[in-house]
């Protein structure tokens, strides 16, 4: 972990608040989450974003909304990230029509098509190859557009990671890897899955520019995928990053975490995104405590207003059960 | 039996203690899977043997489905006897091509030279609220694989007691495991009877009609039979167990004595296992139904993740209630 912040000359405080606010609501809409959770509001499995706020804000600032984003089943904050309603997230969560996939995927299934967000795959490492087939489209249609792609370190164990990077290295297209390296898959610590632990150095084996960053850093992890995006179209090149994080909550609701050391968890939370940014906002002067206090507001209000939506949702009836099985023409 | 001779146990529990027992009986037995060892199994199945048998036997292993279930096969072709576990079924499809191309296919390829005693436990089914890509009851497709043969765990008793048959097999094993079941407890003989794996039980012995089923089926089988008694309905409930090879005796055994017959399943209907069954009384007790042959599946439709729609997915205790009456009292 180094905690060293580069300082970007683009930060102006509408854009620093604005990133502080995404990060906020993401914490705050999880730890809310959880609680709907407990009560048996949220069924199914949930897998929560909570510390890792800073790669899914850092990363989608640079993209624009013409730009393809596909993840995994720990997806929440990258829809948020991606401007997605709070509550069309929380009332697809509950099961409720309203629901940003019409309450049929729930936690680990969101999607968006409207604003090129293509989920919520809850297959490990499934997303990747089709990632991979929607920048090949872009490119075939001449399209400025890149595909940025989420997921775990431990989805790069898997074959079809190292099927698609050589894909997308043979073939040039315009996709953003980006694996979150929280250091665990579900109980499984990074060095019990992979004899080389820089990840990052499979990219080389591909021949695709690959860096590593601190993701608990919200203003390296923005420096770096500026590049990476600032590269990509250019070259329309696939470009591999690597951001080290760590999830403060468990893998999922199931996990009684036998397999590390609470103070490992302690230790973790000293880096928390959230807390150094906003040192980071106060000491640039980029923002005052009376914004800091109004912004905490807003997204209590926000998260509120979510539930609120959520529990105001309706059931889809029970006729419509094999709705969505083959396109209606 | 006598209350001393039998315990209370979950299915769990019934199936953490035929691993630990598998473990201690030979040491060429090892189970590697995902998070297995250091989680505690992502059921808690395994939970407590990484501590008790050490990395060695309980291994980790990476995110390589593929991978991993083929080096299961290569270990047991080279005189290991490896239990691997694919976490669910709904990975399953990663390592299909070493089951089916490798496992089940080299003892013929090779004329005979190779065999493959590999076991593979997958945890299976639908009904946890999980939506379509984890509720999977997908026992046909590798029920249509000549070469494997195919359990279903669908009573605590052969939670207890499959496993030790299935180290016994030469040829690959697949076992599917019910992940809905783990904390639905039991009462089961202290020593289990050895059913073996080449036959199909009756659970439960009855005369009006034949309720054929197997996996999670068989619970809510049982279910709807003591239902229908107080309704008067004495129904027979067969519990499939081994879905290949199939054991056809048992089944046909009892249409030829009630006449009447329902196949139940999780499994998506066309081409799912009940095809399978009806077309054998078709084609071998045709002559002794009384009725056509009924089936009840699960909805053709991804599993949706709200409550009412899944449970409206697959088939339910009074769905089998309300088919069984009409069935004999049209
Ligand atoms: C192919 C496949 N195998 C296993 C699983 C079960 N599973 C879900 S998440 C997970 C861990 C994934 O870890 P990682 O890729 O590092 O992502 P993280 O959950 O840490 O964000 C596992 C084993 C799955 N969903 N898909």
């Amino acid at each position: 972990m180094s905690s060293s912040s580069k300082k970007s000359k683009t930060l102006d405080p509408e854009k620093g608040q604005h990133l502080f606010y995404q990060m906020l609501l993401i914490r705050r809409f999880e730890d809310k989450s959880a609680e709907q959770y407990t009560k048996g509001k949220i069924r199914g499995f949930l897998h929560l974003y909570v510390g890792e706020e800073a790669v899914a804000v850092g990363v989608i600032q640079a993209l624009t909304e013409e730009d393809n984003i596909l993840s995994t089943y720990r997806e929440h904050g990258h829809a948020l990230a991606r401007g997605m309603e709070p509550g069309g997230i929380m009332a697809e969560m509950y099961g409720k029509q309203e629901g940003c996939s019409r309450g049929r995927g729930g936690s680990m299934h969101l999607f968006d098509a409207s604003r090129r967000f293509f989920g919520g795959n809850a297959i490990v490492c499934s997303h990747l190859p089709m990632a991979v087939g929607m920048a090949l489209a872009s490119k075939k249609q001449k399209k400025n557009q890149i595909t940025c792609c989420f997921f775990g370190e431990g989805a790069a164990a898997e074959g079809e990671f190292h099927e698609a990077m050589n894909l997308a290295a043979l073939w040039e297209v315009p996709v953003l890897f980006v694996c979150e390296n929280n250091q665990y898959a579900m109980g499984t610590a990074i060095q019990y899955s992979h004899a080389v632990l820089e990840i990052e150095k499979k990219g080389a084996a591909y021949g695709i520019e690959s860096t590593a960053v601190n993701g608990m850093d919200l203003m390296a992890v923005m420096d770096a995928t500026d590049k990476a995006v600032d590269k990509i179209r250019k070259t329309g090149k696939p470009y591999f990053l690597v951001c080290n994080t760590y999830r403060f909550r468990s893998h999922s609701m199931f996990d009684a975490e036998l397999y590390r050391d609470k103070k490992e968890v302690e230790e973790w939370k000293k880096a928390d995104p959230i807390p150094a940014f906003q040192d980071y906002l106060l000491k640039q002067k980029l923002i005052t405590k009376t914004e800091l206090e109004k912004i905490s507001a807003r997204v209590d209000k926000e998260v509120q207003e979510a539930i609120d939506f959520a529990e105001a949702g309706t059931w889809e009836p029970l006729e419509d059960l094999t709705k969505f099985v083959y396109s209606e023409k | 039996m006598e209350a001393s001779n039998t315990i209370k146990i979950t299915y769990r529990e019934a199936l953490k203690q035929s691993l630990r027992e598998a473990l201690q009986k030979d040491d060429r037995v090892f189970l590697m899977g995902e998070d297995v060892g250091r989680y505690g199994g992502a059921f808690a199945v395994s939970k407590g043997l990484l501590e008790e048998f050490g990395e060695e036997r309980i291994m980790d292993v990476p995110l390589s489905e593929s991978g991993f279930v083929g080096a299961g096969i290569g270990a047991a072709m080279a005189g290991m006897k490896p239990i691997v576990e694919v976490m669910t079924i709904n990975f399953g499809l990663l390592p299909m091509d070493q089951i089916i191309n490798n496992a089940a296919t080299l003892l013929h390829m090779s004329g005979g030279q190779l065999n493959v005693p590999v076991v593979i436990r997958m945890g299976c089914g639908i009904g946890r609220q999980l939506a379509a890509q984890h509720s999977h009851s997908w026992e046909p497709f590798y029920a249509h694989v000549p070469g494997l043969v195919v359990l279903s765990v669908g009573t605590h008793e052969d939670a207890r007691g499959m496993l030790a048959a299935a180290l016994e097999s030469p040829d690959p094993v697949i076992i599917f495991e019910y992940t809905s079941m783990l904390n639905m407890e039991m009462e089961i003989a202290k020593d289990v009877p050895e059913l073996g794996i080449s036959k199909a039980k009756v659970r439960r012995e009855g005369n009006d009609i034949s309720i054929i089923t197997y996996g999670t089926g068989v619970h809510k089988c049982m279910e709807a039979a003591a239902e229908l008694a107080r309704g008067g309905i004495d129904a027979e409930v067969i519990d499939l167990r081994v879905l290949r090879p199939l054991d056809e005796e048992t089944f046909l055994a009892s249409v030829a004595k009630t006449h009447q017959a329902l196949v139940v399943e999780d499994a998506w209907c066309s081409v799912g296992f009940s095809a399978e069954i009806i077309s054998r009384i078709m084609e071998k007790a045709f002559y002794e139904l009384d009725a056509p042959v009924k089936r009840l599946c699960g909805v053709e439709v991804p599993i949706p993740y709200p409550l009412h729609l899944e449970e409206a997915s697959v088939p339910q205790v009074k769905d089998i209630v309300n088919s069984v009456q009409k069935t004999l009292k049209p």
